[in-house]
Protein backbone atom coordinates (compact mmCIF):
# COMPACT_ATOMS: atom_id res chain seq x y z
CA UNK A 1 0.00 0.00 0.00
CA UNK A 2 2.52 2.18 1.08
CA UNK A 3 4.28 1.17 -2.28
CA UNK A 4 1.36 1.71 -4.43
CA UNK A 5 1.05 5.48 -2.78
CA UNK A 6 5.11 6.31 -3.62
CA UNK A 7 4.53 4.88 -6.94
CA UNK A 8 1.14 7.02 -7.40
CA UNK A 9 3.50 10.09 -6.31
CA UNK A 10 6.08 9.36 -8.41
CA UNK A 11 3.75 9.56 -11.60
CA UNK A 12 1.94 12.64 -10.57
CA UNK A 13 5.99 14.55 -9.47
CA UNK A 14 6.86 13.44 -12.72
CA UNK A 15 4.16 14.81 -14.93
CA UNK A 16 4.43 17.90 -12.23
CA UNK A 17 8.38 18.74 -12.89
CA UNK A 18 7.61 18.25 -16.95
CA UNK A 19 5.37 20.92 -16.79
CA UNK A 20 7.05 22.88 -14.01
CA UNK A 21 10.37 22.62 -15.92
CA UNK A 22 9.04 23.27 -19.10
CA UNK A 23 11.95 24.78 -21.26
CA UNK A 24 14.18 22.29 -19.86
CA UNK A 25 11.84 19.36 -20.94
CA UNK A 26 11.64 21.27 -24.31
CA UNK A 27 14.71 20.75 -24.52
CA UNK A 28 15.05 17.08 -23.80
CA UNK A 29 11.69 16.68 -26.06
CA UNK A 30 13.22 18.64 -29.20
CA UNK A 31 16.62 16.68 -28.89
CA UNK A 32 15.43 12.66 -28.47
CA UNK A 33 12.28 14.03 -31.40
CA UNK A 34 15.72 14.88 -33.76
CA UNK A 35 17.62 11.93 -33.11
CA UNK A 36 14.82 9.80 -33.33
CA UNK A 37 13.83 10.68 -36.84
CA UNK A 38 17.39 10.33 -38.13
CA UNK A 39 17.06 6.75 -36.07
CA UNK A 40 13.85 5.87 -37.64
CA UNK A 41 14.94 7.15 -41.55
CA UNK A 42 17.59 4.72 -40.15
CA UNK A 43 15.75 1.78 -39.61
CA UNK A 44 13.32 2.22 -42.23
CA UNK A 45 16.38 2.00 -44.96
CA UNK A 46 17.76 -0.61 -43.26
CA UNK A 47 14.66 -2.83 -43.19
CA UNK A 48 13.82 -2.06 -46.79
CA UNK A 49 17.51 -3.42 -47.51
CA UNK A 50 17.47 -6.21 -45.39
CA UNK A 51 13.94 -7.15 -47.52
CA UNK A 52 15.20 -6.19 -50.70
CA UNK A 53 18.01 -8.48 -50.36
CA UNK A 54 16.21 -11.40 -49.00
CA UNK A 55 13.23 -11.16 -51.70
CA UNK A 56 16.52 -11.26 -54.40
CA UNK A 57 18.32 -14.23 -52.52
CA UNK A 58 14.58 -16.26 -52.09
CA UNK A 59 14.54 -15.63 -56.33
CA UNK A 60 18.17 -17.33 -56.30
CA UNK A 61 18.20 -20.79 -57.86
CA UNK A 62 20.31 -23.59 -58.81
CA UNK A 63 19.32 -25.64 -62.11
CA UNK A 64 20.86 -28.95 -62.01
CA UNK A 65 20.83 -30.98 -65.51
CA UNK A 66 20.99 -34.82 -65.33
CA UNK A 67 23.02 -36.82 -68.03
CA UNK A 68 20.28 -37.43 -71.20
CA UNK A 69 20.32 -41.15 -70.52
CA UNK A 70 19.79 -40.83 -66.53
CA UNK A 71 17.59 -43.67 -65.33
CA UNK A 72 15.08 -43.49 -62.70
CA UNK A 73 17.09 -45.22 -60.77
CA UNK A 74 19.87 -42.37 -61.12
CA UNK A 75 16.81 -39.63 -60.43
CA UNK A 76 16.13 -41.39 -57.49
CA UNK A 77 19.87 -41.46 -56.40
CA UNK A 78 20.26 -37.69 -56.70
CA UNK A 79 17.54 -37.38 -54.94
CA UNK A 80 18.94 -38.83 -52.29
CA UNK A 81 21.86 -37.69 -52.64
CA UNK A 82 20.43 -33.89 -51.88
CA UNK A 83 19.28 -34.89 -48.94
CA UNK A 84 22.48 -35.49 -47.39
CA UNK A 85 23.58 -31.90 -48.50
CA UNK A 86 22.24 -30.05 -45.20
CA UNK A 87 22.02 -26.36 -47.47
CA UNK A 88 19.61 -27.73 -49.69
CA UNK A 89 16.34 -26.36 -48.58
CA UNK A 90 13.84 -27.87 -51.11
CA UNK A 91 14.26 -29.31 -54.94
CA UNK A 92 11.67 -29.95 -57.55
CA UNK A 93 11.91 -32.36 -59.75
CA UNK A 94 10.70 -31.85 -63.57
CA UNK A 95 11.80 -34.55 -66.08
CA UNK A 96 12.41 -34.42 -69.73
CA UNK A 97 8.40 -34.65 -70.60
CA UNK A 98 7.43 -31.51 -68.14
CA UNK A 99 9.99 -29.77 -69.62
CA UNK A 100 9.50 -30.59 -73.23
CA UNK A 101 5.77 -29.61 -72.54
CA UNK A 102 7.02 -26.27 -70.85
CA UNK A 103 8.77 -25.29 -73.94
CA UNK A 104 6.18 -26.32 -76.09
CA UNK A 105 3.18 -23.90 -74.47
CA UNK A 106 5.61 -21.04 -75.19
CA UNK A 107 6.10 -20.86 -78.60
CA UNK A 108 4.61 -22.60 -81.55
CA UNK A 109 8.11 -23.35 -83.47
CA UNK A 110 9.67 -25.44 -80.69
CA UNK A 111 6.39 -26.97 -80.61
CA UNK A 112 7.01 -28.35 -84.02
CA UNK A 113 10.81 -29.09 -83.56
CA UNK A 114 10.29 -30.91 -80.22
CA UNK A 115 7.39 -32.44 -81.50
CA UNK A 116 9.62 -34.38 -84.28
CA UNK A 117 11.59 -35.88 -81.19
CA UNK A 118 10.32 -38.94 -79.59
CA UNK A 119 11.10 -39.52 -75.52
CA UNK A 120 14.05 -41.38 -76.28
CA UNK A 121 15.98 -38.85 -78.69
CA UNK A 122 14.89 -36.23 -77.11
CA UNK A 123 17.91 -33.79 -76.42
CA UNK A 124 16.59 -32.34 -73.75
CA UNK A 125 17.81 -33.27 -70.24
CA UNK A 126 16.03 -33.70 -66.68
CA UNK A 127 16.60 -31.44 -64.92
CA UNK A 128 16.21 -30.03 -60.90
CA UNK A 129 15.31 -26.72 -59.54
CA UNK A 130 17.32 -26.62 -55.82
CA UNK A 131 17.16 -23.83 -53.24
CA UNK A 132 19.49 -23.32 -50.97
CA UNK A 133 18.95 -22.23 -47.31
CA UNK A 134 22.44 -20.13 -47.09
CA UNK A 135 22.70 -18.34 -50.13
CA UNK A 136 26.14 -17.11 -49.09
CA UNK A 137 27.12 -20.92 -49.33
CA UNK A 138 25.30 -21.53 -53.01
CA UNK A 139 28.63 -21.79 -55.31
CA UNK A 140 29.94 -24.64 -52.49
CA UNK A 141 26.85 -26.88 -52.75
CA UNK A 142 26.37 -26.50 -56.52
CA UNK A 143 29.71 -27.32 -56.95
CA UNK A 144 29.48 -31.02 -54.49
CA UNK A 145 26.00 -31.24 -56.83
CA UNK A 146 28.04 -30.76 -59.99
CA UNK A 147 30.23 -33.82 -58.56
CA UNK A 148 27.59 -36.27 -58.33
CA UNK A 149 27.08 -39.32 -60.51
CA UNK A 150 25.01 -38.57 -63.84
CA UNK A 151 24.84 -34.90 -62.81
CA UNK A 152 25.89 -32.92 -66.55
CA UNK A 153 25.80 -29.59 -65.58
CA UNK A 154 25.14 -27.13 -62.70
CA UNK A 155 23.67 -23.32 -63.52
CA UNK A 156 23.15 -20.57 -60.68
CA UNK A 157 24.61 -17.43 -62.38
CA UNK A 158 27.99 -18.45 -60.76
CA UNK A 159 30.14 -14.79 -60.65
CA UNK A 160 27.70 -12.17 -61.06
CA UNK A 161 25.41 -14.12 -58.29
CA UNK A 162 28.70 -14.30 -56.19
CA UNK A 163 29.28 -10.88 -56.28
CA UNK A 164 25.96 -9.61 -55.62
CA UNK A 165 25.45 -12.08 -52.36
CA UNK A 166 28.81 -10.69 -50.98
CA UNK A 167 27.37 -7.28 -51.50
CA UNK A 168 24.06 -7.85 -49.93
CA UNK A 169 25.96 -9.04 -46.86
CA UNK A 170 28.37 -6.04 -46.37
CA UNK A 171 25.26 -3.97 -46.91
CA UNK A 172 23.77 -5.57 -44.53
CA UNK A 173 26.32 -5.45 -42.06
CA UNK A 174 26.48 -1.78 -42.93
CA UNK A 175 23.19 -0.94 -42.25
CA UNK A 176 23.39 -2.86 -38.73
CA UNK A 177 26.30 -0.51 -37.66
CA UNK A 178 24.44 2.77 -38.46
CA UNK A 179 21.37 1.80 -36.76
CA UNK A 180 23.50 0.50 -33.79
CA UNK A 181 25.76 3.80 -34.02
CA UNK A 182 22.81 6.15 -34.29
CA UNK A 183 20.95 4.67 -31.36
CA UNK A 184 23.94 4.88 -29.04
CA UNK A 185 24.43 8.57 -30.78
CA UNK A 186 20.90 8.87 -29.50
CA UNK A 187 21.48 7.63 -25.96
CA UNK A 188 24.71 9.77 -25.13
CA UNK A 189 22.95 12.90 -26.48
CA UNK A 190 19.73 12.36 -24.78
CA UNK A 191 21.68 11.58 -21.50
CA UNK A 192 23.43 15.02 -22.06
CA UNK A 193 20.62 16.73 -22.40
CA UNK A 194 18.35 14.97 -19.67
CA UNK A 195 21.72 15.28 -17.11
CA UNK A 196 21.65 19.41 -17.90
CA UNK A 197 17.97 19.23 -16.63
CA UNK A 198 18.92 17.38 -13.64
CA UNK A 199 21.63 19.21 -12.87
CA UNK A 200 19.55 22.08 -12.83
CA UNK A 201 17.45 20.54 -10.05
CA UNK A 202 20.59 19.15 -7.79
CA UNK A 203 19.25 21.12 -5.06
CA UNK A 204 15.92 18.90 -5.02
CA UNK A 205 17.56 15.97 -4.98
CA UNK A 206 20.09 17.11 -2.27
CA UNK A 207 16.54 18.10 0.11
CA UNK A 208 14.97 15.13 -0.74
CA UNK A 209 18.12 13.13 0.82
CA UNK A 210 18.45 15.51 3.22
CA UNK A 211 14.60 15.24 4.43
CA UNK A 212 15.15 10.67 4.30
CA UNK A 213 14.40 10.06 0.82
CA UNK A 214 15.73 6.39 -0.22
CA UNK A 215 17.42 6.30 -3.51
CA UNK A 216 14.38 4.42 -4.99
CA UNK A 217 12.10 7.09 -4.02
CA UNK A 218 14.42 9.96 -5.36
CA UNK A 219 15.53 7.65 -8.61
CA UNK A 220 11.71 7.16 -9.45
CA UNK A 221 10.33 10.20 -10.36
CA UNK A 222 13.37 11.16 -12.48
CA UNK A 223 12.88 8.39 -14.36
CA UNK A 224 9.10 8.16 -15.22
CA UNK A 225 10.15 11.72 -16.26
CA UNK A 226 12.53 10.42 -18.61
CA UNK A 227 10.36 7.71 -19.82
CA UNK A 228 7.33 10.79 -20.10
CA UNK A 229 10.12 12.87 -22.14
CA UNK A 230 10.91 9.71 -24.05
CA UNK A 231 7.08 9.22 -25.31
CA UNK A 232 6.63 12.79 -25.97
CA UNK A 233 9.84 12.92 -28.16
CA UNK A 234 8.79 10.08 -30.28
CA UNK A 235 5.58 11.49 -31.39
CA UNK A 236 6.74 13.90 -33.86
CA UNK A 237 9.05 11.09 -35.23
CA UNK A 238 6.58 8.35 -35.47
CA UNK A 239 4.24 10.98 -37.23
CA UNK A 240 6.83 12.04 -39.55
CA UNK A 241 8.32 8.48 -40.71
CA UNK A 242 4.54 7.42 -41.15
CA UNK A 243 3.45 9.70 -43.06
CA UNK A 244 6.68 10.42 -44.96
CA UNK A 245 7.15 6.45 -45.96
CA UNK A 246 3.40 6.69 -46.97
CA UNK A 247 4.25 9.20 -49.62
CA UNK A 248 7.27 7.73 -50.84
CA UNK A 249 5.92 4.35 -50.79
CA UNK A 250 2.84 6.02 -52.98
CA UNK A 251 5.43 7.87 -55.39
CA UNK A 252 7.59 5.08 -56.50
CA UNK A 253 4.55 3.05 -56.57
CA UNK A 254 6.24 0.58 -54.32
CA UNK A 255 9.48 -0.51 -56.02
CA UNK A 256 13.10 1.77 -56.27
CA UNK A 257 14.14 2.10 -60.11
CA UNK A 258 13.25 -1.39 -61.44
CA UNK A 259 10.91 -4.51 -60.11
CA UNK A 260 14.25 -6.22 -58.50
CA UNK A 261 14.41 -3.31 -55.60
CA UNK A 262 10.56 -3.83 -54.32
CA UNK A 263 9.35 -1.31 -50.65
CA UNK A 264 8.01 -3.20 -47.81
CA UNK A 265 3.99 -2.58 -47.94
CA UNK A 266 3.29 0.16 -45.32
CA UNK A 267 1.30 -2.24 -43.48
CA UNK A 268 1.61 -3.67 -41.05
CA UNK A 269 5.27 -2.45 -41.41
CA UNK A 270 4.70 1.26 -40.11
CA UNK A 271 2.70 0.35 -37.24
CA UNK A 272 5.81 -1.93 -36.37
CA UNK A 273 8.21 0.81 -36.98
CA UNK A 274 6.13 2.93 -35.07
CA UNK A 275 6.44 1.12 -32.07
CA UNK A 276 10.07 0.52 -32.45
CA UNK A 277 10.35 4.19 -32.30
CA UNK A 278 7.99 4.60 -29.63
CA UNK A 279 9.86 1.69 -27.53
CA UNK A 280 13.46 3.30 -28.16
CA UNK A 281 12.17 6.99 -27.23
CA UNK A 282 11.29 5.53 -24.12
CA UNK A 283 14.05 3.32 -23.00
CA UNK A 284 16.34 5.89 -23.83
CA UNK A 285 14.46 8.43 -21.72
CA UNK A 286 14.39 6.33 -19.10
CA UNK A 287 18.00 5.03 -19.25
CA UNK A 288 19.03 8.85 -19.78
CA UNK A 289 17.56 10.01 -16.64
CA UNK A 290 18.53 7.38 -14.84
CA UNK A 291 22.03 7.48 -15.17
CA UNK A 292 22.00 11.16 -15.19
CA UNK A 293 20.36 10.90 -11.15
CA UNK A 294 22.90 8.35 -9.97
CA UNK A 295 25.47 11.10 -10.15
CA UNK A 296 23.73 12.84 -7.26
CA UNK A 297 22.81 9.35 -5.02
CA UNK A 298 26.01 9.92 -3.57
CA UNK A 299 27.16 11.78 -0.80
CA UNK B 1 19.97 8.14 28.15
CA UNK B 2 22.29 9.11 25.47
CA UNK B 3 21.32 9.92 22.13
CA UNK B 4 24.44 10.24 20.57
CA UNK B 5 28.10 8.90 21.07
CA UNK B 6 31.23 10.11 20.19
CA UNK B 7 34.12 7.90 20.19
CA UNK B 8 37.50 9.18 19.59
CA UNK B 9 36.63 10.57 16.06
CA UNK B 10 39.21 12.00 14.02
CA UNK B 11 38.56 13.61 10.54
CA UNK B 12 40.87 14.35 8.12
CA UNK B 13 39.62 15.78 4.65
CA UNK B 14 41.25 14.43 1.15
CA UNK B 15 42.81 17.58 0.29
CA UNK B 16 44.97 16.86 4.10
CA UNK B 17 43.42 19.56 6.36
CA UNK B 18 42.28 17.91 9.62
CA UNK B 19 38.90 19.52 10.78
CA UNK B 20 38.66 17.36 14.36
CA UNK B 21 40.87 15.25 16.16
CA UNK B 22 40.02 12.67 18.21
CA UNK B 23 37.13 13.97 19.43
CA UNK B 24 34.91 11.96 22.18
CA UNK B 25 31.36 12.80 24.07
CA UNK B 26 27.87 12.17 24.30
CA UNK B 27 24.71 14.19 24.54
CA UNK B 28 21.95 12.86 26.24
CA UNK B 29 18.30 12.67 24.73
CA UNK B 30 16.42 15.89 25.05
CA UNK B 31 19.03 18.23 26.03
CA UNK B 32 19.76 21.60 23.74
CA UNK B 33 23.46 22.10 22.78
CA UNK B 34 25.42 24.94 21.35
CA UNK B 35 28.74 24.07 18.84
CA UNK B 36 30.85 27.02 19.27
CA UNK B 37 34.26 27.76 17.47
CA UNK B 38 35.38 30.41 15.01
CA UNK B 39 36.16 29.44 11.20
CA UNK B 40 37.77 26.47 10.71
CA UNK B 41 37.31 24.88 14.43
CA UNK B 42 35.32 21.81 12.69
CA UNK B 43 32.19 22.23 14.29
CA UNK B 44 30.34 22.40 10.59
CA UNK B 45 32.03 19.23 9.64
CA UNK B 46 30.66 17.57 13.13
CA UNK B 47 27.17 18.76 12.66
CA UNK B 48 28.16 17.11 8.90
CA UNK B 49 29.04 14.12 10.41
CA UNK B 50 26.38 13.71 12.61
CA UNK B 51 24.34 13.62 9.57
CA UNK B 52 26.65 11.78 7.46
CA UNK B 53 27.34 14.53 4.93
CA UNK B 54 31.06 13.62 5.84
CA UNK B 55 32.53 10.48 7.13
CA UNK B 56 34.95 10.07 10.22
CA UNK B 57 38.43 9.13 9.25
CA UNK B 58 38.62 7.21 12.30
CA UNK B 59 36.22 6.64 15.50
CA UNK B 60 32.60 5.89 15.98
CA UNK B 61 29.60 7.79 15.68
CA UNK B 62 26.50 6.22 17.02
CA UNK B 63 23.14 8.59 16.87
CA UNK B 64 20.23 6.84 18.08
CA UNK B 65 21.49 3.64 17.95
CA UNK B 66 22.63 3.73 14.43
CA UNK B 67 26.25 3.61 13.58
CA UNK B 68 26.61 6.81 11.38
CA UNK B 69 30.36 5.72 10.61
CA UNK B 70 29.81 1.93 8.93
CA UNK B 71 26.36 3.61 7.13
CA UNK B 72 26.13 2.56 3.80
CA UNK B 73 25.48 4.90 1.05
CA UNK B 74 22.29 3.17 0.17
CA UNK B 75 21.25 3.61 3.90
CA UNK B 76 21.78 6.87 4.51
CA UNK B 77 18.32 7.67 4.43
CA UNK B 78 17.49 5.80 7.47
CA UNK B 79 19.45 8.40 9.63
CA UNK B 80 18.25 11.15 7.99
CA UNK B 81 14.57 10.00 8.78
CA UNK B 82 15.64 10.33 12.77
CA UNK B 83 17.18 13.82 12.62
CA UNK B 84 16.24 17.01 11.42
CA UNK B 85 18.18 19.68 9.58
CA UNK B 86 18.77 23.16 9.46
CA UNK B 87 21.05 25.27 7.34
CA UNK B 88 21.87 29.01 6.93
CA UNK B 89 20.63 29.27 3.50
CA UNK B 90 16.95 27.16 4.23
CA UNK B 91 17.02 25.08 1.76
CA UNK B 92 13.64 25.23 0.58
CA UNK B 93 12.33 24.74 -2.98
CA UNK B 94 10.90 27.24 -4.40
CA UNK B 95 8.79 25.89 -6.90
CA UNK B 96 6.79 24.54 -3.66
CA UNK B 97 4.34 26.81 -1.27
CA UNK B 98 5.30 26.57 2.30
CA UNK B 99 2.55 23.89 2.77
CA UNK B 100 4.01 21.69 0.01
CA UNK B 101 7.46 22.32 1.80
CA UNK B 102 6.71 20.83 4.93
CA UNK B 103 4.62 18.12 3.45
CA UNK B 104 7.63 16.74 0.70
CA UNK B 105 9.45 16.19 4.08
CA UNK B 106 6.39 13.35 4.70
CA UNK B 107 5.80 12.62 1.10
CA UNK B 108 9.22 11.41 0.30
CA UNK B 109 8.77 8.63 3.23
CA UNK B 110 5.61 7.49 2.16
CA UNK B 111 2.94 8.74 4.82
CA UNK B 112 -0.26 8.95 4.71
CA UNK B 113 -2.13 12.27 3.17
CA UNK B 114 -4.48 13.00 6.38
CA UNK B 115 -1.40 12.27 8.78
CA UNK B 116 0.43 14.62 6.30
CA UNK B 117 -1.75 17.29 6.40
CA UNK B 118 -2.54 17.22 10.04
CA UNK B 119 1.28 16.88 10.96
CA UNK B 120 2.51 19.43 8.18
CA UNK B 121 -0.27 22.05 9.93
CA UNK B 122 0.85 21.55 13.37
CA UNK B 123 4.55 21.83 12.41
CA UNK B 124 3.65 25.05 10.70
CA UNK B 125 1.38 26.16 13.67
CA UNK B 126 4.36 25.59 16.46
CA UNK B 127 6.82 28.06 14.25
CA UNK B 128 3.60 30.26 13.40
CA UNK B 129 3.59 29.95 10.19
CA UNK B 130 -0.28 28.67 9.68
CA UNK B 131 -1.96 31.79 8.16
CA UNK B 132 0.99 31.57 5.14
CA UNK B 133 0.39 28.21 4.20
CA UNK B 134 -0.40 29.46 0.03
CA UNK B 135 2.90 31.72 -0.21
CA UNK B 136 5.34 30.50 -1.95
CA UNK B 137 9.08 30.80 -0.13
CA UNK B 138 9.88 34.24 -2.17
CA UNK B 139 7.06 35.99 -0.19
CA UNK B 140 8.86 35.43 2.98
CA UNK B 141 11.20 37.41 4.89
CA UNK B 142 14.58 34.89 5.94
CA UNK B 143 13.40 34.31 9.91
CA UNK B 144 9.96 33.39 8.16
CA UNK B 145 11.42 30.96 5.53
CA UNK B 146 14.18 29.71 8.46
CA UNK B 147 10.72 29.16 10.68
CA UNK B 148 9.27 27.07 7.27
CA UNK B 149 12.53 24.96 7.29
CA UNK B 150 12.48 24.60 10.91
CA UNK B 151 8.98 23.08 10.67
CA UNK B 152 10.01 20.96 7.90
CA UNK B 153 12.66 19.71 9.87
CA UNK B 154 10.42 18.58 12.48
CA UNK B 155 7.24 17.72 11.03
CA UNK B 156 8.50 13.83 10.63
CA UNK B 157 9.13 14.35 14.69
CA UNK B 158 12.75 13.31 14.59
CA UNK B 159 14.46 13.10 18.11
CA UNK B 160 17.26 14.91 17.13
CA UNK B 161 17.52 18.18 15.27
CA UNK B 162 20.63 19.79 14.05
CA UNK B 163 20.78 23.35 13.04
CA UNK B 164 24.27 24.72 11.22
CA UNK B 165 24.10 28.53 11.69
CA UNK B 166 20.31 28.66 11.44
CA UNK B 167 21.07 32.58 12.29
CA UNK B 168 23.34 33.36 10.31
CA UNK B 169 21.94 35.21 7.81
CA UNK B 170 19.48 36.76 10.35
CA UNK B 171 19.29 40.47 11.90
CA UNK B 172 19.46 39.56 15.93
CA UNK B 173 16.23 40.35 16.58
CA UNK B 174 14.35 37.62 14.20
CA UNK B 175 17.42 35.18 15.64
CA UNK B 176 15.94 35.75 19.06
CA UNK B 177 12.55 34.84 17.39
CA UNK B 178 14.43 31.58 15.64
CA UNK B 179 15.60 30.80 18.94
CA UNK B 180 12.35 31.07 20.61
CA UNK B 181 10.72 28.73 18.07
CA UNK B 182 13.51 26.09 18.60
CA UNK B 183 13.59 26.43 22.83
CA UNK B 184 10.08 25.74 22.25
CA UNK B 185 10.64 22.96 19.81
CA UNK B 186 12.93 21.37 22.50
CA UNK B 187 10.72 21.85 25.92
CA UNK B 188 7.10 20.38 24.34
CA UNK B 189 8.62 17.89 21.69
CA UNK B 190 11.53 16.58 23.72
CA UNK B 191 13.67 16.89 20.45
CA UNK B 192 17.30 17.04 21.15
CA UNK B 193 19.04 20.19 19.38
CA UNK B 194 22.39 19.95 18.76
CA UNK B 195 22.88 23.99 17.02
CA UNK B 196 26.25 24.97 15.48
CA UNK B 197 26.78 29.01 16.14
CA UNK B 198 29.39 32.03 15.91
CA UNK B 199 26.52 34.13 17.85
CA UNK B 200 27.86 35.01 21.22
CA UNK B 201 24.75 36.84 22.17
CA UNK B 202 22.48 34.29 21.89
CA UNK B 203 24.63 31.70 23.15
CA UNK B 204 25.18 34.13 26.54
CA UNK B 205 21.61 34.38 26.72
CA UNK B 206 20.01 31.27 26.36
CA UNK B 207 21.95 29.46 28.91
CA UNK B 208 22.58 25.99 27.64
CA UNK B 209 25.26 23.42 26.96
CA UNK B 210 28.01 24.45 25.08
CA UNK B 211 30.66 22.12 23.03
CA UNK B 212 33.42 24.74 22.70
CA UNK B 213 35.75 23.75 19.51
CA UNK B 214 39.26 25.08 18.38
CA UNK B 215 41.25 23.86 16.01
CA UNK B 216 39.34 20.95 15.48
CA UNK B 217 39.64 20.13 19.21
CA UNK B 218 37.55 20.00 21.96
CA UNK B 219 38.15 22.42 24.54
CA UNK B 220 34.99 22.79 27.03
CA UNK B 221 31.78 20.95 27.32
CA UNK B 222 29.88 22.63 30.23
CA UNK B 223 26.22 22.17 31.32
CA UNK B 224 25.22 25.80 31.70
CA UNK B 225 27.55 27.67 29.28
CA UNK B 226 28.50 30.94 27.62
CA UNK B 227 30.90 31.79 24.89
CA UNK B 228 33.87 31.91 26.66
CA UNK B 229 36.19 34.56 24.40
CA UNK B 230 39.24 33.69 26.35
CA UNK B 231 39.12 29.85 25.51
CA UNK B 232 38.12 30.23 21.76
Amino acid sequence: MKLFRMLIRSIRDAFKSVIRNFSLSLASISCITITLIIVSIAIIASFNVQNFTKEIEKDLTIVVFLDNDATEDNVETVKNDFKRISNIEKYDYIPKKEVKEKLKKESEVLDTVLSGWSDEESPLKDTFQVKVKDVEKISKTAATIKKMDKVSAVKYGEGMIDKLITAFSSIKNTTYGVVIALILVTIFLIINTIKLTISARKREISIMRLVGASNFIIKTPFIIEGMVLGLLGSIAPVIFTTYGYLTFYKHFDGHLYSELIRLIKPEPFMYQTAIIIVIIGILVGMIGSASAVKKYLKI
Amino acid sequence: MDLIRIKNVEKKYKNGVTAIYDLSLAIEKGSFVFVIGGSGSGKSTLIKMLYREEKPTKGQIIVGGLNVAKLKNKKVYKLRRKLGIVFQDYRLLPKLTIYENVAFAMEVIGAKKDDIRRKTLKALEDVGLKNKVHNYPDQLSGGEQQRVAIARAIVNDPKLLLCDEPTGNLDPEKSMEIMKVLDDINKSRGTTIIMATHDKDIVNRMKKQVISLKDGHLVNYKKKGTYNDEII
